[in-house]
Parts: structure tokens; sequence; C-alpha cells
């Protein structure tokens, strides 16, 4: 059991700092090749019309059935990243392709995709049901096929009982809990959340970070996670990304190599303290770097 | 130490209906000591049971002339509705819209309807129908500002949910745009409701005397001329007591539809 820090296809040109991992780590090159990639991330940079760079051209490939975290100190573009995979923005230049049984535009396969914000995001004049629903009634689907699956979505996220509140009645973590299972009632291929636990406080947001990593087991769902926090970063992550700001940029790729499911146990564990060290270490590292640039 | 007076303060139901009425009722009983001590004279200005000795002799002309009155300020206020919904909607649809006709709406509603309605009274020939037309030009703007604002207010982060959801324009518009709207919607029907009422009574001021088929307006106007002046009390008790009970249909249909869930209902509730 080790910690794996893999350079990322596109890391830094300048001299690649030395990081030993902390537990004679083996390096890997190509951790996750043998599994199909669900998107490919082609040389994708993004530069907004006002003429900032958010992202530095960049490649990656988001496999199957992992959870990626991308972290990175504020302005590195992880949210930006996590906006041109869900094709809210389109790339200024390179591709983002998405597997349907053929590599093909992102967003073009039909409703696989599912994405989680910051805000609970919620309608407020309308009941957690309707919330929860609301990607089926868009889609045209008849109530009576809904009904079961709002309810399953639901169950999922501990909710079973608050199908007919309205969100005011509800507390930030029980919204954001209605937002997962918004988001996982369309049963999608990849599950896009950028920072949704961010507002939350410590306590709710560790419990909602072992549910989440228990739903994601259960279903093995591809999962792009953004963070700030190191913690949840490594308690829920497969690979973990980090990426570096002005532009954004994919600066090392960490691997997690700790057995599912995972619970408590796993946070109050000895690689759980040296997963975050590395962690810490690269995030650090990248941030020196930003300033001798 | 607990005083019965802020105890009964402190009661949320009691202090919004008991504490006003209990403030009319002192004030008019102030009014009528006042009269009475001072020996003002009825043409001057007329003690509280003058006007309602003239409210119970006079009532079916009275009530009669506040039918038409009240006629005229809901069929203003209906097409006040419609047309500045419709408006609404039309000038949510681009930006462009919006800014060539918006500064004719605040024209319309920087004109005091005074000095339009003879012109509308010149040119519509039915004397009804140029009443209603001055108390809708009146009732117009709050619900066409207030609509536009409201269908524009929509959270960015569900607009960007429905379109990931592939969400159409119509399925857009029913369940996302128009619940939006509806907090500001009914915001606009309130202020909306009372300015169909003052246009409307503006609008008979400026047609005079209109033989039959005449409202409130025109019974002031009358009472004034025969120096009627507890009449012409009891005709503005019932333009108020109108206005009042339009606030409070508005405020009802408000709580009703939004009472669920939405911030100001909340609050008024607890």
């Amino acid at each position: 059991m080790g910690v794996a820090v893999v350079d990322a296809v596109r890391a830094t040109t300048t001299t690649p700092l030395p990081t030993p991992p902390p537990q004679g780590g083996r390096e890997q090159t190509e951790s996750v090749a043998q599994v199909a990639p669900v998107v490919e991330i082609l040389s994708a940079d993004k530069v907004f019309p006002n003429g900032t760079r958010a992202l530095a051209p960049i490649d990656l490939k988001i496999s199957d059935g992992e959870f990626l975290t991308l972290i990175g100190p504020s302005g590195c573009g992880k949210s930006t990243l996590l906006k041109l995979i869900a094709n809210l923005i389109e790339p200024s230049d390179g591709r983002i392709l998405w597997w349907s049984g053929g590599f093909d535009k992102v967003g073009a396969a039909d409703r696989s995709l599912a994405f989680v914000f910051q805000d609970p995001t919620l309608m407020p004049w309308a009941r957690v049901e309707t919330n929860v629903r609301l990607p089926l009634d868009l889609a045209r689907m008849p109530k009576a096929e809904s009904r079961g699956r709002v309810a399953d979505a639901l169950a999922r996220v501990g909710l079973d009982g608050f199908a007919r509140a309205y969100p005011r009645q509800l507390s930030g973590g029980m919204k954001m809990r209605v937002s997962i299972a918004r988001s996982l009632v369309t049963e999608p291929n990849l599950l896009l959340m950028d920072e949704p636990f961010g507002a939350l406080d410590e306590f709710t947001r560790n419990r909602l970070d072992a549910d989440l990593v228990r739903l994601w087991w259960e279903r093995k769902l591809t999962t792009v996670f953004v963070t700030h926090s190191i913690y949840e970063a490594v308690f829920l992550s497969t690979r973990v990304v980090v990426m570096g700001a002005r532009p954004g940029r994919v600066f090392k790729t960490m691997t997690i190599d700790e057995p599912h499911p995972r619970d408590e146990g796993f946070r109050n564990s000895p690689h759980f303290a040296e997963y975050c060290r590395a962690l810490s270490a690269a995030l650090t590292e990248v941030s020196l770097e930003q300033m001798q640039r | 130490m607990p005083s019965p007076l802020k105890s009964f303060a402190r009661s949320d139901a009691a202090t919004s209906i008991a504490a006003p009425v209990l403030v009319g009722v002192v004030m008019i009983v102030l009014w009528e000591i006042g009269c009475r001590a001072a020996h003002v004279p009825i043409y001057l200005f007329p003690k509280p049971s003058d006007i309602a000795l003239k409210l119970a002799s006079d009532y079916t002309t009275l009530l009669g002339a506040l039918g038409i009155t009240l006629r005229i300020a809901l069929q203003a206020f209906g097409a006040a509705i419609v047309l500045g919904t419709l408006i609404a909607f039309l000038f949510v649809q681009s930006r462009a819209i919006e800014k060539s006709f918006f500064p004719y709406a605040v024209l319309l509603q920087v004109t005091p309807v005074v000095a339009i309605a003879p012109l509308i009274i010149i040119l519509v020939k039915n004397t009804q129908v140029a009443l209603t037309v001055c108390a809708t030009v009146v009732a117009l703007f709050p619900i066409i500002a207030n609509t536009t604002l409201g269908l524009r207010s929509v959270d960015p982060g569900l607009v960007s949910l429905f379109r990931m959801n592939k969400a159409g324009r119509l399925q857009t518009l029913i369940r996302l745009r128009i619940p939006s709207a509806l907090p500001y919607f009914f915001g606009g029907l309130r202020i909306s409701s009372g300015l169909a009422l003052i246009g409307a009574v503006v609008a008979e001021f400026v047609a005079g005397t209109g033989g039959r088929g005449s409202g409130l307006a025109y019974e002031i106007l009358q009472s004034g001329f025969q120096l009627d002046i507890p009449r012409m009390f009891a005709a503005l008790f019932l333009i108020t007591v109108a206005g009042v009970g339009l606030f409070t249909v508005m405020t009802g249909l408000s709580k009703l539809a939004l009472g669920q869930w939405h911030e100001s209902e909340v609050g008024a509730e607890a």
C-alpha cells in the first residue's frame, strides 16, 4: 500500500520536483490505462472572451468507474474544466470526447450526464419529490414510471420521509442530499460535482462524504469531483488531479490506492494521514512554482 | 412587570387585526367628541355619526354608485393584468424589444391620468369604455415592470440545470420562469389593484356628470355642489372600503399561491 504520484500527461515544463512517496510507493505511468475511458480530453483549453486564459491545453482521460477529484488553488480552472466536461461551455481549442458506444462529442449521448452544483439549486416552489423528478419530467417520462425512480433515489440519499417537504423546511445538508438524489434519478454514466459540500459545516460534510463514497461504490458511477479540501479529496477519490493556476493546468496526478468501501476507519488510519501529507506537499509545490512564474 | 397591554401586543394575531381596529375606534371617538365639543357645523366637518346616518339613509344610491365604480376598476384591473403580462412576456423575449419599448411604458406611467383623461373621453364614444381605458392606463405599469423583473429573476443555477437536461423553451417557461416570476407578479397585483380604483375615480371626476350610471366620484361632486358634506364623506368612506377590500383580496391570493414556499408569505405566517 502506498501513494503513487504520477506526473500528468502535460505536466509543468519546469524542473520536476522530486516527491518521494512517503512509504515505498510505486511509480506508475499509466495507472488506469487498462480501463476504458468514459471521457477523453484532448488538448482542450479555454480562453474567455475578455482574453483571460482559464485553462492551458489539457489532456486527461476519465476512466469508467473511477472517482476522480480535481483539487488546486483558487483560479486553477477546476470548475472551468468541470463545465467543459459537462458541455456547459465550449473549449476554445481541442476536443472533449465522450464514450457512448463510440467516441462522440460530450453531451451527445442522451441524458447520461448529471451535474451537482455548489449550491443545492432547488426550485423553492416545488416539493422535494418534484425537484428530484425534474430531469425525468423534462425528458417527458410518464409519472407512473418516474414515481418509483424518485422514491428509489430519495431512499438512496436517506431522505425517505421527506418527499412531500418543501426545500425551505430542510437543513443545508438535506438540501444537498436532494440535489444528489436529483442527479442520481436519471441513472447517469457520469456524475460531475462542483464543490458540492463546500458551504456545509465539517460534521455534515464528513457524513455526506461517507454517504457519497458508499453510493459511488454501490453503482461504480464514474464521478468527477471538485473540492478545496485535501481530506475530502483523499477520503473519496481513486485518483486526485492536482491543478495549478495562471493558466489552469494539470500539475500532478495521484492515485489513492485504498480499498473500498471506505468508512470512518480510513479517515483515522495512518494511510489517510500519509496521503493527506503527500497531497498537501503537491499543493505547496504547485503554489511555490506558481510564485516563481 | 408584565402589563396587560404588553402581553396583548406580544400576540401576533391580536396586533395585526385588533390593534389597527382599536386605533380606528379611538380616532372616531375623538373625532365625534371633538366635533361635538367645538360645535363644528355639519356643512364644514360632519361628525362620524352624521356620516353613518347618511350612509344608512342613502345606501341604495351610494351602493349603486360604488358598484359602477368598482365595475370600472375591476374591468381595468383585468385588462391591465392581461395586457401587462403579455407585454412583460414580449419584453423578456429580447433585450432589444425591452429597450425599444420600455421608455414608452414609463411615459404611460408618468403622464398624469387627469391630463389624458379628457382626450380619451373625447376619442372613445362610450363613456364607460373610456373610463375603463383611463383606469387601465394607470394600473398597467406596475404589472409590466414587476412581471418583467420577475421573469428575468431566475436562479442562474436552475437555468444551467434546465439547459443541461435539454429543456425546451416552453418547458423552461412553464416550469422555471413563471414560478420564479410569481412573487413579483403578485407584488405588482397589489399595487395595481389600488391604482385601478384610483384611476377609475379620477377618470369619473374628469368625465363629470355622466347622467345615468354614474359612479362614486359623481356622487362626491354632486354632494359638493349641494353642500351635502356628510354624503361626500359617506362616498369617500365607500371608496376607501373598496380599496382596502381589493388589497385584502390580492394579499389573500398571494398567500394562497406563495404561502407554501416564498419567504415573504412564510415570514408573515410565523
